[in-house]
């Protein structure tokens, strides 16, 4: 196999390649074109750039607010997740507990439900149960990040417990025989050596709380409001206007674009759902 | 051994926050699921109808079909995504040069939200304007349409759920490949094995268990999907994309029938859990007996 030519390789990716970009190229080219040509006969390729969506998606104040709400939700929400699941992963890789492995997946069945019909009872959850006088849950940031932990905490503890579990043991007991507290070994063995799993939780949550949609067009109007719901605006109104929808989902993969290629390499170490070495 | 209490502690929130978003709502759900209620309609009150609504679903013949669409797209997503995301992963096994900025690309469907990948797709594929149908039109002779032909919509739910998610099972599948440990890949060089004996007898085995956790996410969300499909297809031709998920939106929305909804729901997160709980099974099972060895 080591015989073979990398350059084979090299082809063969490029043109993975091509395939993989074409939907995010067109949503590119979707974007630079004046609305009256996105209905005449497609062509290929771009003969002039059109910027004036990006100048009005840039220059709306209000979907500047949305982009501000969805970077706070999912990184409120990504940080949230991902301590709390390690917290878990930690508790139910470490401890003996009576009917853990039931915990273990009954949280995944969180994710399971059907949005549809369970959009009511969070309606009503967040304008009528969860009240402190005038305060409501509905339309805040709080009540987003918390709400998003519903599908994103059961997948975060999913894909960060094998990290833990891949941590030998042996390691946490010679620290408790040096004489470390739980905090301490917690501090200075286990999150060192689970980084990489951490970093891919934090992303992928991060992500999947970026792109929510349904959540956020019925439980949010404007304090909360985030940019996907921003960019459905444009979709549902009389007529799609396709330009600015296109050049703001443009800008909204740019930061998880930055991200992903930053942290590529944990990427990979991190999401091993348990074929880690033993 | 330290005391539980310090693990049951790190737990809590957890269970608190999936106690008050999963255990609420779902009681209430199925609260609902034991009335007739439109609180849209003539009769806006909630009026206990035992389990009417349960015994008027096994009989809707819409409800029927959307469940059997849904399985079948999932069954083909899933299960392509799973070969293509292993033969991708193997491919990045390779050494060649730009393996991390191919990587990166591969990556890239991932991060796109389901709303724009369903609307990127209907840009793409609809009649006369998309740019598919046109370059198939010039290229091939062949004429695509999703709004007239069943199968065609089907296929192209299908596709755009392989392009969306294949980068996740890549990514968790090459993980999986590079923890695995050299010694008995040599091992089986040694004694002659060829290609396809190594892996039906050394890879598959060793990352089974990656396997099976990647289809156990996959399927579970590909049950569900709502978004993308609703974006591309709305459903059509006639009920053929109309995946549960939607037809629970239908029922839910314009008819406001949240009694029935509610049902129909309940059933159908029991069904994704049974065939969770046996891929579950299967995946604990394979790793006590390993520890066992």
């Amino acid at each position: 196999m080591q015989g073979r030519n990398p350059l084979l390789y090299m082809a063969l990716w490029l043109f993975l390649s091509l395939l993989t970009l074409f939907p995010i190229y067109w949503l590119f080219v979707i974007s630079v074109k004046p609305a009256v040509d996105l209905f005449t006969t497609p062509s290929l390729f771009l003969d002039a750039i059109y910027w004036k969506n990006y100048v009005n998606v840039l220059g709306n104040e209000t979907l500047r607010g949305y982009m501000l709400n969805s970077m706070i939700i999912s990184s409120g929400n990504a940080v949230l997740v991902t301590v709390l699941a390690f917290m878990a992963c930690y508790a139910l890789s470490r401890f003996d507990l009576a009917g853990k492995e039931n915990i273990f997946f009954w949280t995944i069945t969180n994710r399971m439900a059907p949005a549809a019909v369970f959009l009511l009872p969070f309606f009503l959850l967040f304008t009528q149960i969860i009240t402190f006088g005038d305060w409501k849950l509905y339309d805040t940031k709080i009540g987003m990040i918390l709400l998003y932990c519903t599908f994103n905490l059961p997948f975060a503890i999913w894909t960060l417990r094998p990290t833990i579990d891949g941590i030998p043991k042996e390691l946490d007991e010679a620290a408790t025989v040096d004489g470390a507290s739980t905090w301490q070994v917690i501090h200075e063995v286990i999150f060192p050596l689970a980084r990489p799993g951490l970093a891919v939780t934090l992303i992928l949550t991060w992500v999947f709380a970026w792109n929510e949609f349904l959540l956020a067009a019925t439980l949010t109007s404007f304090n909360a409001r985030t940019i996907t719901t921003g960019l459905s605006e444009y979709v549902t109104t009389t007529g799609t206007e396709w330009g600015a929808m296109a050049a703001i989902a443009v800008i909204t993969l740019i930061p998880a674009l930055i991200i992903f290629a930053v942290v590529q390499r944990h990427i990979v170490a991190g999401l091993t759902f348990g074929a880690v070495k033993e | 051994m330290r005391s539980n209490t310090v693990g049951w502690l790190m737990l809590a929130p957890t269970i608190a926050i999936l106690g008050v978003f999963g255990i609420i709502p779902f009681l209430y759900v199925l609260y609902v699921a034991f009335h007739q209620w439109n609180p849209f309609g003539a009769s806006p009150d909630m009026i206990y109808n035992g389990a009417n609504n349960f015994r008027r679903l096994v009989f809707d013949a819409e409800f029927l079909t959307s469940i059997a669409f849904t399985m079948k797209f999932a069954f083909f997503a899933v299960l392509s995504e799973i070969a293509l995301g292993y033969l991708l992963a193997q491919l990045f096994m390779k050494e060649f040069p730009g393996r991390g900025f191919f990587r990166t690309i591969h990556t890239l469907p991932l991060i796109v939200a389901p709303i724009v990948v369903g609307s990127v797709w209907r840009l793409m594929t609809t009649p006369s304007i998309g740019i598919i149908p046109y370059l198939l039109r010039n290229w091939f002779g062949y004429d695509l349409n999703i709004g007239r032909d069943a199968t065609t919509a089907f296929t192209l739910t299908v596709i755009m759920d392989i392009w969306h998610w294949t980068p996740l099972v890549t990514l968790t599948l090459l993980a999986a490949l590079l923890a695995l440990p050299k010694e008995p890949f040599e091992q089986a060089q040694i004694d002659g094995a060829n290609r396809r004996q190594i892996f039906w007898h050394v890879t598959l085995p060793m990352i089974r268990p990656a396997i099976l956790a990647t289809v156990f996410i996959r399927l579970m969300d590909a049950l569900r999907t709502v978004d993308e499909v609703w974006m591309l297809t709305s459903g059509g031709p006639g009920a053929a994309t109309r995946y549960v998920g939607l037809h629970i939106w239908k029922i839910v929305f314009p008819k406001t029938d949240y009694g029935y909804g509610a049902a129909i729901s309940v059933i159908v997160l029991y069904l994704t859990l049974v065939m969770c709980w046996l891929l579950y099974v299967a995946l604990v099972a394979r790793r006590q007996r390993k520890r066992t060895f």
